[in-house]
This record gives structure tokens, C-alpha cells and sequence, in this order.
């Protein structure tokens, strides 16, 4: 074979190689099940953080279809998509997927969420948002077809000034103190802004923001030179991908106090401190499940998924934060099918259909017993006007290696984040010329 | 006076205050901190030209704009770092990618270049594009996509801190065991590129390559083994910026797009001058930082993504050549 044959050979299979890597998508449909599109970045600068979602998500519904024979006797057809964190891709791969028969989009970015909200009503193909996205869609007059259960940027930055208010003794002592939000300079880094202006005006603390912008957001010297000039009392980060480790490095070289630093749900994973590893300890992250494999489902992940063909897990990623967010949110898409289920029938649903099973699903103490799940997350109650469901949040606190959890559940301040959601959600309405559901039937 | 007349005034003191006032007290107030900025910008000016020598080295020897330069730091990091999980020692892992990076040099001047000879300037810059995006996918498929920690540890670079001038500021300096590691290993490396170009018989012969190409053929000086042996320094160059760039933060491909940040320097320093790109990176790197500190309130948040760009177009302006570059003269 001639050097040119070798090349071209060589440039086919690397190419050829690539293509698997990003998931092309295959021709799987609804007809064949209930078509499950997940759009998810396994490649780019925020893979760190979406590949264990995205085989959290598989897995799940693998162990489903390989337990159970799907739900109720009909397949799950699960289909990824790579989007790259990219708004733009995440919208092709939307629009590409939606005429298959999909049953809800969970789009993992902010960026893509907010992109696509806009075609839900049309479509009507139902989005969860499970912890990110637009706050206030959980007005779900305004926003039906968008469920970001089971708790919102909004309820918990309100947790963690709650938190604060705590350690200072009292919500009387944030007067005087300042309070930063390290972000990435995107939608979704953005969105805690308006409730921690809010309660900055209302419980008198400055609050002062530091962004990152994503290109760069492997180098935040500057930006911790400033935040080790302004001395904040308190630090909350909204970071994602390789924002957080780096953060984590920034953190330590100038010493700030790590328990003075608390990060969203998206900065809590093992990926994000680990490499910080003890220099990082004390460091605290919002939560809205549990973290670890001490759950009786996830030794079926185990026993029938992990290892297995089909399965990109390795088995040290089970129970991992972000692992067990992908399983959770494949929990709450099975349970909103099977609430469908009951009542249009044991069969492939439609997305309108899947937007009634998400608004009546029921995910109780004894449903997550059930599941092998007891406790690992506060009982979900999504209702017509109110699509986030449960609202609570807790701390977790790393120890130098693993996460302990370090507070009980926090209620949010719904007081001043609920007005809040309405508020914006009734501005949206009338900006958009959107109809609002009364929920009265 | 109306309304708008004082608004445009306080808004016109505001500015002018925050440009040419507020940052000098500031450096009054907090020289402790002036100094922590100018020596991080130092520490990220030496990570840009060591980004910048690699475009330097291709671009003196062979006139190629070579865009996959970025893309090349992070695959030689990669190897490194891939090399020690997978259990290789790390002084082997290093010698491995030289090795990695010798037959990368091998293949591209053998697929990409041998084919473009002669060809214009354009045609190859185009190519070295193709290239990148080529070796972004390829080396995704090689090493994933999740961006890797470079063990430190393996590799024997100091991680710590040293705290100085504690007693006479309000806080101590801090200065990086990381930023000085950098500071002299790249500092070695330059003055051995140097030695190499100007003492060497082979840095002779790709000096007269990069004079004139075919008075060099003419001469019997093989421009193909020229080729080969500058995109291995080059990729030599890309192993030390990537480790280096991976150990403050982590080895991935979105290290490519920081690593762009180099072509300001490279428009200040000059195309073709390896003390303009060391230069140039200090000048950057120093001017990004203290912008970025002092000067945002006025200028916005980011503006040491754009402020590089402007030192390198105003300096265009007057030195087209950059500020070392060999000027051109071409006669007609």
C-alpha cells in the first residue's frame, strides 16, 4: 500500500472513529418504543461534567428495558444526540429528534433549555429542566410545557443566604456583609442574579458577581485576585465543566476560607475538588439528592448495566454526584411515564401525554422505596402552578476525599423567591404574547 | 445646564476618573497587590511565549502560519499525561511524546507539506487549519474528551508557594513554586533554541532555509529533514506549554482556544524573532493582567480577552513587522 493509501486509510478510520465518539444519531423512533432523545455532551470542554450524566441517564433506562422489559411492558428507545454544551448544536439536535416520536427533551444546558422553551408550546413535547434552566418556568400557568423540578437557581441561592444568615446568627447580622457569586459569564451562570439582588436589598449585604467567560475559564487568576482584594465574607460559585476545578485551584492559591465557599448543585461533583483533594476541604455544595451507591438500585445498575455491552460506566463513576444525577433524572422521566400510563394506557405515549404525567407524578417515600431508592431525595409534588415540585435543598461538605452531608434539608425562602418566579414568569407572558392557564380544571 | 448635559458630564468624569485616576491610587494604596498582578502577569506571559516560540520556530524556518500550533500543545500534553495513567514513568512518558511528536513532525511534512510545496503562503496556512481540526478529532478519539490532571507529583514540579514582603504590606506576595518552574525551564529551553539556531550546523542550515528556500535546496541543504526538524521543536516546545498550561488548571482540548492568545504576542513580538515572542509575552501578559484589575471598572469585565489584541493592532499601526521582527523590503 503506497504512503497516500496509508493516509487516506488512516484519515477514514480517525474520522470514521470521531463519528462514534459523538454519538451520530441512529434511526431509532417511536415506533419501536417510547423514544427517549438525550441531547448530551460526552466531547468539549464540559464533558467532565455531561458524560457522567449522560450514562447515569442510559443506564437507568438500560436496567429498565433489561429488569423490567420496559415500563409496563413497552421498550424505552433511548437515542443520544452530542450537542457539545453548544446552544446552537443542542437545537439542531432538537429539531432532528423531535418528528421521531420524542416524549420530553432533557437538554442538560441552560443555554439549549431557554433556546428550545420557545417551541414547546408548538411542539408540544414537554422539557424537564431537572435543577437548571429558565427559573421562572415553575410557574406552570405560563410555562405547561417546562418542569424544573425539584428545585430551582432561584430556591437555592435563597438556601444558601439562608445558610449564611445561619453561621452569622441570624438574617438581622447579613447587614454589612458582603457576599460574591463567582460565574460562568453564560445563561446559566446568570441565573441566581436576580434573587441574590433581591435579597441583598432586603437583608442588606452587597453583593458584588465575578464572571468567567467560557473560553477562558482555564485561567481565573484575575478574577481571583480580585475576589482576594475584595475579601467577600462569603463565596457562592455557579460554575460547570472545567470552570470548577480550576476555580477550586484559584480558591487555594489565594486561601480563601473554604468554609466560606459554597457552589450550586453543578459544582458539587467529585471531578470538581478532587484534584484539590485535601487543600479543598471544607468546601460546600448545594444538593438535591443523594450522593454515594448505598442504595439498593444502584447494585442492580451494577449487577445488570455497568460492565455490560451498551454501558460506557466505568464502575468507580457509580454513586458519583453527577452519575447519580443522570440516574435520578431517568427515575423521574420513567415515573412521569408510567404515571401516563395509568391513565391513557400500558403503550407508547405522546409528549402531551408525557406533559399530564409530569404534572400528576407521584414520587412519595414509599414510591422511592419502592424504586431501591429510600431517601435519596425529598418526595416530589409537582402541581399545575407550581412545576419545581419539592424546593428543598441540603449542604454537602468535602472532607479532603469524599462528600458527608453537612446540613439537613433547607426550605427555601419561598416568601421572596416565589413573587419572584410569578413576576418574571408574568413579564415573560406578556413580552412573548403567552397564554396563561388558570389551572382551575 | 439640562439634565442630559450633567448626565454626560458624570458619565464622562466617571470614565475618565476609572481610567486615569482610581488605578494609580489603587497602586498607591495596594502596592502589595501591583506586585502580585505584575508577577502573575509575568507567570502568564511566559505560558504565551512559550505558545509563541512554537509559532516562531515554524514560521522563521519555513514562512507556514502554522494554525494547529494550539491544538499541538494539547495533544503533546495529553501524551504526556495519558502516558503516566496508563502506569509509564514519567521521564519515559516524556521521551515518548518527543518521540509521539518526532513522527507527528514526520507525517505532517510528509501528508501536508511535501504535497503543498511551492505552494502559496495561504495555501499552506489553510492547510495547518485542516490540520487542527483533524488533530482535535483524532486526538479526542486517542485520549476522550474529559479534560485530565497532569500529575505534578509524577513529574516533580513544585505545586507550593512561597509568602513574601509579609512584614511590609498588608498581605504577604505570593509568588508560585509553579509560576518559577515555568519561568526557568522555559527560559533554559529559549536559550537552548537559541544556541541551536545560531551555533548548531542544522540551525544554520534552517536559517538559510528561511532566507531563501531554493538558494538552500540549491546549496544541498534537504528541506524536507529542515521541515521535519523544526515541527519537532516545535512539538518539543508544545510538550513543555502543554504540561505547563495543563498543570494550572487541567490537560484538555479547550486549552487550544487559550492558547490563541498567542497571536497577539506574536503580532507585537514579530513573526519571526524568539527573544520578540518571549518579549511579547511578558508585554501581553503583564498589560492583560493589570487591565483586567484595574482597569475593568471602566473598561468591563473581560477585557484581558481583548486588551492583547489592541497593544498588537495599535503597534501594528507603526511597526508592522512587530516590535523585533525582520523588516521586509521588497523591490521592484
Amino acid at each position: 500500500m503506497t504512503m497516500k493509501r496509508l493516509t487516506l486509510a488512516a484519515a477514514v478510520a480517525a474520522v470514521a472513529a470521531s463519528g462514534a465518539v459523538s454519538g451520530a444519531l441512529t434511526t431509532a423512533q417511536a415506533e419501536d418504543g417510547i423514544y427517549i432523545p438525550l441531547l448530551t455532551y460526552r466531547t468539549g470542554a464540559f464533558a467532565d461534567s455531561g458524560t457522567p450524566i449522560a450514562n447515569g441517564m442510559s443506564d437507568y433506562f438500560a436496567l429498565l428495558n433489561a429488569r423490567d422489559g420496559g415500563i409496563n411492558g413497552v421498550k424505552l428507545v433511548v437515542e443520544e444526540c452530542e450537542t457539545g454544551y453548544k446552544t446552537d448544536v443542542g437545537v439542531e439536535c432538537y429539531e432532528r429528534t423531535k418528528t421521531k416520536g420524542a416524549v420530553v427533551y432533557n437538554p442538560y444546558s441552560t443555554g439549549i433549555t431557554n433556546a428550545i422553551i420557545p417551541k414547546t408550546n408548538g411542539d408540544k413535547i414537554p422539557v424537564l429542566s431537572m435543577g437548571y434552566g429558565l427559573t421562572p418556568a415553575a410557574d406552570g400557568r405560563v410555562f405547561p410545557w417546562v418542569f424544573n423540578l425539584p428545585t430551582t437557581y432561584w430556591s437555592q441561592a435563597s438556601v444558601f443566604v439562608k445558610y449564611v444568615a445561619d453561621q452569622e446568627g441570624g438574617m438581622d447580622k447579613l447587614k454589612g456583609k458582603t457576599i460574591g457569586l463567582i460565574h460562568l459569564d453564560h445563561p446559566y451562570g446568570k441565573e441566581p442574579i436576580p434573587t441574590l439582588e433581591a435579597l441583598s436589598a432586603t437583608h442588606g449585604f452587597d453583593f458584588v458577581t465575578y464572571p468567567v467567560p467560557p473560553k477562558t475559564m482555564q485561567d481565573q487568576r484575575s478574577t481571583w485576585e480580585k475576589i482576594d482584594s475584595d475579601e467577600p465574607d462569603w463565596l457562592f460559585m455557579w460554575g460547570w465543566g472545567a470552570m470548577n476545578p480550576t476555580a477550586m485551584k484559584g480558591a487555594v492559591d489565594v486561601d480563601f476560607p473554604m468554609e466560606r465557599f459554597i457552589g450550586v448543585w453543578w459544582s458539587g461533583n467529585e471531578s470538581d475538588v478532587r484534584d484539590a483533594g485535601e487543600k479543598a476541604a471544607g468546601y460546600l455544595a448545594g444538593d438535591f439528592h443523594g450522593v454515594g451507591d448505598g442504595w439498593p438500585l444502584f447494585k442492580d445498575l451494577r449487577d445488570q448495566v455497568v460492565g455490560k455491552d451498551g454501558s460506557q460506566t466505568p464502575d468507580s463513576m457509580v454513586g458519583e454526584t453527577l452519575y447519580n444525577r443522570g440516574v435520578f433524572n431517568a427515575v423521574v422521566v420513567s415515573e412521569a411515564i408510567r404515571t401516563a400510563q395509568g391513565k391513557f394506557g400500558n403503550r407508547a405515549i405522546t409528549g402531551e401525554e408525557m406533559r399530564w404525567g409530569l404534572e400528576n407524578i407521584v414520587l412519595d417515600n414509599a414510591r422511592l422505596d419502592a424504586l431501591g431508592l429510600a431517601g435519596f431525595t425529598n418526595p416530589i409534588n409537582v402541581t399545575c402552578q407550581d412545576h419545581e415540585g419539592s424546593h428543598p435543598v441540603y449542604l454537602k461538605k468535602w472532607d479532603g476525599a469524599k462528600w458527608e452531608k453537612s446540613t439537613e434539608w433547607i426550605e427555601p425562602m419561598q416568601d421572596v423567591v416565589r413573587p419572584l418566579i410569578e413576576e418574571e414568569a408574568a413579564k415573560i407572558a406578556a413580552e412573548r404574547g403567552l397564554a396563561t392557564n388558570n389551572c382551575s380544571s | 445646564m439640562d439634565g442630559t448635559s450633567f448626565d454626560l458630564i458624570t458619565v464622562a468624569s466617571t470614565f475618565i476618573g476609572g481610567l486615569f485616576v482610581d488605578p494609580f491610587i489603587a497602586f498607591y494604596d495596594r502596592p502589595d497587590k501591583l506586585i502580585q498582578i505584575v508577577s502573575q502577569g509575568l507567570s502568564a506571559g511566559v505560558m504565551y511565549s512559550l505558545v509563541a516560540l512554537g509559532f516562531v520556530v515554524i514560521f522563521k524556518a519555513s514562512g507556514v502560519f502554522n494554525f494547529a500550533q494550539g491544538i499541538m500543545v494539547v495533544f503533546a500534553g495529553l501524551t504526556v499525561v495519558s502516558l503516566i495513567e496508563i502506569g509509564v514513568p514519567a521521564i519515559a512518558a516524556v521521551l515518548l511524546a518527543i518521540v509521539v511528536m518526532g513522527a507527528m513532525a514526520f507525517a505532517i511534512e510528509r501528508m501536508v507539506l511535501r504535497p503543498l510545496v511551492n505552494q502559496p503562503g495561504i495555501i499552506l496556512f489553510m492547510a495547518t487549519i485542516g490540520l487542527a481540526f483533524f488533530l482535535e478529532g483524532f486526538g479526542q478519539t486517542i485520549f476522550g474528551a474529559d479534560p485530565k490532571p497532569v500529575p505534578i507529583d509524577a513529574l516533580a514540579i513544585p505545586d507550593g508557594k512561597f509568602k513574601i514582603l509579609g512584614d511590609v504590606f498588608r498581605k504577604p506576595v505570593r509568588i508560585y513554586q509553579l509560576d518559577l518552574t515555568a519561568l526557568i525551564a522555559g527560559g533554559l529551553m529559549v536559550a537552548g533554541i537559541i544556541v541551536f539556531l545560531n551555533r548548531t550546523k542544522i540551525g544554520r542550515a534552517l536559517r538559510a532555509v528561511a532566507d531563501d528556500n531554493q538558494a538552500a535546496l540549491s546549496v544541498g541543504i534537504p528541506l524536507p529533514f529542515i521541515w521535519v526538524v523544526v515541527w519537532t521543536l516545535s512539538g518539543l516546545v508544545a510538550i513543555f506549554a502543554g504540561v505547563m498550561w495543563g498543570a494550572q488548571s487541567q490537560a484538555g482540548f479547550s486549552l487550544a482556544v487559550i492558547a490563541l492568545k498567542a497571536l497577539p504576542v506574536l503580532i507585537l513580538g514579530g513573526f519571526t524573532s524568539v527573544p520578540g515572542a518571549i518579549l511579547g509575552g511578558m508585554i501581553i501578559g503583564v498589560t492583560e493582567k493589570l487591565a483586567e484589575f484595574y482597569w475593568r471598572g471602566v473598561l468591563g469585565d473581560g477585557v484581558e480577552q481583548w486588551i492583547g489584541y489592541v497593544i498588537a493592532l495599535i503597534i501594528l499601526l507603526f511597526r508592522p513587522q512587530g516590535l523585533f521582527g525582520e523588516k521586509i523590503i521588497e523591490r521592484v
